[in-house]
């Protein structure tokens, strides 16, 4: 348990530098599939999102004006929704997964 | 990849959705099966890593950039069912919060990358795992090689949406042809950041990683012996 502590810890750590600091040295350049439809001539179809809107959109933080905190805090930000989201709905399938398990050892006759 | 609003149609965008919510429906019963409670912290990290290592967009050649995205490490790491659900989580968050990727084009973004992301990349990963040597050593280079092709497939699938639902008349051909050709190269980024990540959780736990487990099994020592004939 303590070995598993380690790695979970470095992984969560990795995130949130990835997230909140290395994100602002990311390149600015459009991504493959902006690339593309500029060049073919589909990128006028885009439309905003109906989220365009939200206080982390495009990855920054309504009312910070520093570029690189905006950014990192909404890294950040995003990074626990996440894992608050990911790791609950886990959570719960994981014990299920353990019942399940446990059901089935019970009774192998049983049919799932 | 992520597919803004207004790419597709809505009767695309709908279909999309479905496949989507059935493929998601799917992973949550099959994702019982790879988490328990030992393995369910790890996904959440992950999906979070995923989320993270997003935020990266590399430079490719030509004023072009790429970023991860993660199908191939999630399944590798946590298992193809709950690497589906990592992704579509990611994809949520990214939507709804970041306003990238668009939400009519949730269902769409959810198929590309988390369906045929994760679920071509996995398979091919077990194919190519089937072929080398079996041990754990070969687990990051499979995962390489997988993640380096799953990235212009999803590619394909996009093209393919596009060609059937694209609101633009634009010649499939082109579309086809420039997001391959542009995806191969992001692909490579692809490769070399699963190979890192997945090298690394082996080095440390290879006894955590789902993709590694019937490399893990040692047959001399579980061996089952009828009662008696011992």
């Amino acid at each position: 348990m303590k070995r598993n502590a380690k790695l979970l810890v470095t992984l969560l750590v990795a995130s949130f530098l990835i997230a909140g600091v290395a994100s602002f040295y990311a390149s600015s350049h459009p991504d493959g599939l902006e690339y593309v439809a500029e060049k073919t001539g589909f990128m006028d179809s885009a439309e905003d999102s109906p989220t365009a809107d939200s206080p982390f959109a495009d990855y920054g933080v309504k009312g910070v004006d520093d570029e690189r905190i905006s950014g990192g805090l909404a890294g950040v930000i995003g990074c626990v929704a996440v894992l608050g989201l990911a790791g609950g709905l886990f959570f719960l399938i994981g014990r299920r997964g353990s019942a399940d398990d446990e059901a089935k050892d019970e009774s192998d006759t049983e049919k799932v | 990849m992520h597919v803004p609003d207004g790419f597709l149609d809505a009767p695309t965008s709908v279909a999309t959705g479905v496949v989507a919510a059935t493929g998601v429906a799917l992973a949550l019963r099959g994702a019982r099966k790879e988490l328990d409670d030992r393995t369910a912290p790890l996904a959440g990290l992950v999906a979070t890593f995923v989320f993270a290592g997003q935020m990266i967009n590399f430079p490719v050649a030509g004023g072009t950039s790429g970023h991860l995205l993660g199908g191939v490490l999630a399944a590798v790491l946590v298992g193809p069912w709950t690497g589906i659900l990592c992704i579509s989580v990611v994809l949520v968050v990214q939507s709804l919060l970041m306003a990238d990727g668009g939400v009519t084009a949730l269902g769409t973004n959810i198929t590309l990358m988390g369906l045929v992301g994760v679920a071509v990349g996995w398979l091919i990963f077990v194919a190519i795992r089937s072929i080398l040597p079996r041990r754990v050593g070969s687990v990051a280079p499979a995962a390489a090689l997988a993640a380096l092709i799953s990235v212009p497939v999803a590619a394909v699938a996009f093209s393919l949406l596009f060609a059937v639902g694209g609101t633009a008349p634009v010649e499939t051909g082109k579309v086809l042809t420039a997001m391959v050709s542009w995806h191969v190269v992001i692909g490579l980024g692809e490769a070399a950041i699963t190979a890192l990540v997945v090298g690394s959780v082996i080095a440390a736990r290879p006894d955590l990683v789902y993709g590694a487990r019937p490399l893990m099994n040692k047959p001399s020592d579980l061996e089952i012996r009828k009662a008696g004939t011992a």
